[in-house]
């Protein structure tokens, strides 16, 4: 057994203290069996009535029609899409983790997957929204599948990157909540044993499925996670491709561009990282979760929102350089006169983007800034922002000024109703969030466990006289040994 | 089945597992499962369990996905209802890539865990018996199931032998049932009499 539980002292622990794995099970349920705390009951009514604004801003629009909102003859996708796929980006963080980083064997992934994958599972839930609302006659929202109906039957047109979407979300939604779910099952089951309430077994007998971690089912288990991780991956990434498509295959410039697919998803994992920094550095210090969501989690992840920012960074350099040198009149209007110039009724929104996106995280080259939890959510914040502004910026300043000076629009600002449907998706996503934490182990307990005798830190302790051996006492020592 | 009678032995560290598990099997005892609260890998090569087919599954439903995806669409576009799209070709198979993926990847995604699902037996309301409730949580718990011709004693001391604890005979229903974990139901609760 030496050689399996072997990991070398340089690779710092991503289990602190001193835990055996009854341990892990206590601090991982203990902010589920117990009663919330104050903190937990302000949020959580605060986002309830935040989704309740929400709600009311959606049904004046549906009431009224799109009419509510300020959109007009050239701007006709504005604060909506916008926000449409600045969440569907968040969404992108957690099946990136789960899945992209189990086929990388990046244990550190195990602190921090479920609750990203929850995230996602929001996020892309609040993403959905926008665009169903968006059109207007939401009753109607079944056109978009491909049913037998009695118009023909009229099929939708597969050709369309909208219907792609349709396809795209829909299925990374389900195999995003699969995944989830799955992984979830063997935890929930060990909150459903330690049950003592009634509701409690119940509930999470229910939820359970019947799990009892027979060998056969956890290799089945293993199996699917690794199969589901595989599908996941190719999938995460053609979501946000299909999503750079809605803009790519039009003619509109400032979207006609092939570096969309590339460019939409690294800043799709880069604005997804920072939520899943903004929420952690937040649940990890309330539910008292620092030994499993370590200043390592929080600075492998900070390296990952550097490097990704980075790559959004180049794209936006890039997009300039081919506007110049494509020589194209009108692309070369949409970057150079309706984005960089200052001056410009949206150049603000240009640098805020600038700003945000490239140079801020560049803080991130320093070691202590990446340690540092405050300035950690401070930019994790920083870069939704900035997120937020490129979609923006995208989507307006490409369209606001169209082919015909005639129709270029008056400034393009949101009403109070585009505002607050924004606001209630945040009402949505964080209310799905405290309940997550409430009611779910926010930490994948069978995973920690999985790790936690190479990985935690009393394990690695006891490994530091391996690491003296020299080679052949190791070979001696160790060699022979397969756990026969 | 039935209620089955079984000798359990808790373990609490790997490193006596396995060897257990290995000496168990040499001893010629059938293990009927060792439950444990997250996967050890190598146990179930241990325990001489066969690699699963779920991959295979997963890879037939995956082509299923691709092919229903293909064929409905080139069905829809070319021959049920075309349409000219600033003339291009009514068979304009890039264009379908996209959701030919997406449905790809769903039918196999869905296809596994339903699979996975249904050779598990995981539903909402199915209940099973479990032998220690602490297998979920940090001990590995080995179940050797009993005949006829068992001799008790031998199996426990054997186990004990082993570095099992609190090695015990127990009686267990191994089939699952509906029911639910608040309230103590069993697979055959009321047996009724025979009217003769």
């Amino acid at each position: 057994m030496g050689l399996l539980r072997y990991e070398s002292q340089v690779r710092p622990p991503l289990v602190n203290g001193d835990k055996d794995y009854h341990q892990v099970t206590e601090d991982i349920c203990r902010p589920v069996e117990t009663r919330p705390s104050k903190a937990w009951w302000i949020g959580f009514i605060i986002s309830v009535l935040v989704l309740c604004f929400g709600i009311v801003s959606v049904t004046m629009e549906v009431i009224y029609g799109v009419n509510q909102w300020n959109l007009n003859k050239t701007v006709g996708w504005g604060y909506d899409i916008t926000n449409f796929v600045w969440w569907i980006g968040i969404g992108h963080a957690g099946t990136l983790i789960s899945a992209i980083l189990l086929l990388f064997r990046q244990g550190w992934r195990t602190g921090v997957n479920r609750a990203a994958e929850a995230m996602t599972i929001f996020a892309v839930i609040c993403a959905g929204q926008f665009p169903i609302w968006h059109m207007g006659r939401v009753w109607v929202a079944f056109f978009t599948l491909p049913y037998p109906n009695t118009r023909g039957p009229l099929w939708p047109n597969f050709n369309s990157p909208l219907l792609w979407d349709v396809f795209a979300i829909s299925t990374y939604f389900t195999v995003s909540l699969l995944f989830w779910y799955s992984g979830l099952i063997p935890d929930v089951a060990t909150l459903r044993d330690r049950a003592k309430l009634k509701w409690r077994k119940l509930f999470y007998g229910i939820a359970a499925f019947g799990w009892t971690g027979s060998t056969k089912h956890w290799q089945r288990h293993e199996a699917l996670s690794l199969v589901l991780a595989g599908l996941a991956t190719p999938l995460v990434l053609s979501v946000h491709t299909i999503v750079s498509f809605d803009f790519a295959t039009s003619v509109v410039p400032g979207w006609h561009t092939t570096i969309f697919p590339p460019y939409f998803v690294a800043g799709a994992i880069f604005s997804g990282f920072a939520m899943v920094q903004t929420l952690l550095v937040v649940t990890r210090k309330v539910l008292a979760l620092e030994d499993y969501i370590t200043i390592e989690h929080i600075e492998v992840m900070n390296k990952v929102i550097v490097l990704t920012g980075s790559i959004v960074g180049i794209a936006y350099l890039t997009e300039l350089f081919i506007a110049w040198y494509g020589a194209n009149t009108y692309e070369g209007f949409a970057f150079l006169q309706n984005r960089v110039n200052i001056n410009s009724p949206y150049g603000w929104a240009y640098f805020i983007m600038m700003g945000c996106n490239v140079l801020s995280p560049q803080i991130f080259w320093f070691r202590k800034m990446r340690r540092n939890l405050l300035v950690t959510f401070f930019m994790s914040i920083l870069v939704n922002v900035g997120m937020w502004f490129e979609r923006f910026v995208i989507i307006v300043t490409s369209v606001y000024r169209d082919y015909l000076p005639s129709s270029w629009s008056t400034y393009y600002a949101p009403t109070i109703w585009e505002v607050g449907f924004y606001m209630g998706t945040f009402g949505l996503f964080f209310t799905c969030y405290f309940l997550f934490s409430k009611y779910f182990p926010v930490i994948a307990l069978a995973e920690i466990k999985h790790i936690l005798k190479k990985n935690g830190e009393s394990f690695k302790e006891k490994m530091t006289p391996v690491e003296n051996e020299t080679l052949y006492e190791f070979v001696e020592k160790h060699g022979h040994d397969h756990g026969a | 089945m039935a209620v089955k009678k079984f000798i359990t032995g808790n373990f609490y560290d790997e490193a006596v597992l396995f060897p257990a598990v290995t000496k168990v099997r040499r001893a010629g005892y059938k293990i009927h499962d060792v439950y444990t609260p997250f996967p050890i890998h190598g146990l179930d090569k241990a325990m001489g369990l066969r690699d699963t087919g779920l991959h295979t599954a997963g890879f037939i439903y995956g082509i299923t996905g691709t092919c229903t995806a293909l064929g409905f669409i080139t069905w829809a576009l070319t021959l049920d209802w075309a349409i000219n799209f600033g003339g291009k070709p009514f068979f304009s198979l890039p264009a379908w890539i996209p959701i030919t993926f997406e449905l790809t990847v769903l039918f196999a995604s869905v296809g596994m865990v339903m699979t996975f699902c249904y050779l598990c037996q995981l539903a909402p309301f199915v209940k099973k018996d479990h032998f220690n409730a602490r297998s979920t949580d940090d001990t590995f718990v080995m179940a050797l199931e009993c005949t006829d011709k068992t001799n008790e004693q031998e199996v426990i001391g054997f186990l004990n032998n082993l570095g099992a604890k609190d090695v015990e005979v127990q009686y267990r229903e191994t089939e699952w049932w509906l029911g639910r974990y608040d309230k103590d139901t069993k697979r055959f609760e009321r047996k009724v009499e025979p009217v003769h």
